[in-house]
């Protein structure tokens, strides 16, 4: 299976992730990507900067997880996620998914499946370190929402 | 069994493992047997604020445990 599945603390180069999707890839005619970036507010308060802590044994486990329910749901070809841990500024990218289909919906629907489960089911969580001191960002409804409606 | 806190949980309890060598043989035990510790203990780990994973896999209440697993206890995740 093409699953490319990367937790790093460093940046990544989109296209470099793009070309990996789609080099020498003549089946699929679809790619979806989103990248995910760091806001530079929340409710309160004005956010200076952002920390990712994971729980490194589970991370990678818990992303193939995810993938392979993808990949039970819908046709596809290749699939990279990049997520990124550690000390991050505002406008820094955080996430990356990718999702190569021979058509266009299968591609669309996973990338969205895979961003929603994410959220509520891979062991990250975020510190945001404002003007008011660091706090730790609690878990959205809508996030949940989002992941439960794919079991409705 | 080797237990681990992530996130806010882990600052709360200030502790991010211990040993525990009791014997329980589900999560509700070891939940129960962790909650014991204390005030602290017996509200940070509340069911409805934490998520849990046995062998680095998402868990429930009545998740078996044997005597060498990993169980980690953290907060509701955040990413992406």
């Amino acid at each position: 299976m093409d699953d490319v599945i990367v937790v790093q603390t460093a940046d990544f180069e989109m296209q470099t992730l793009y070309q990996q999707l789609r080099q020498a890839n003549t089946t699929d005619g679809a790619i979806v990507t989103f990248t995910g970036l760091v806001r530079d507010f929340n409710q309160e308060s004005q956010v200076s900067g952002l920390y990712l802590e994971h729980y490194p044994a589970m991370t990678q486990k818990a992303l193939q997880k995810i993938v392979n329910e993808a990949r039970q749901r819908w046709e596809l070809g290749r699939v990279c996620v990049l997520h990124r841990v550690g000390q991050l500024a505002p406008g820094e990218q955080i996430v990356f998914v990718g999702v190569t289909s021979s058509h266009r919906k299968n591609a669309f629907a996973a990338c969205e499946f895979i961003m929603d489960y994410l959220k509520t089911r891979a062991p990250f969580w975020k510190k945001e370190i404002t003007n008011q001191g660091q706090s730790w960002v609690s878990a959205k409804q809508q996030d949940k929402a989002a992941a439960d409606k794919w079991d409705q | 069994m080797n237990v681990l806190f992530f996130g806010q949980l882990r600052e709360l309890l200030q502790t991010d493992s211990l040993q525990i060598n009791v014997a329980v043989s589900t999560v509700f035990e070891l939940r129960r047997e962790l909650q014991d510790k204390g005030p602290l203990w017996r509200d940070s780990l509340e069911r409805s604020l934490t998520l849990v994973a046995v062998n680095q896999t998402m868990a429930n209440e009545d998740t078996l445990l044997e005597k060498n697993d990993e169980v980690a206890f953290f907060p509701p995740v955040t990413g992406g």
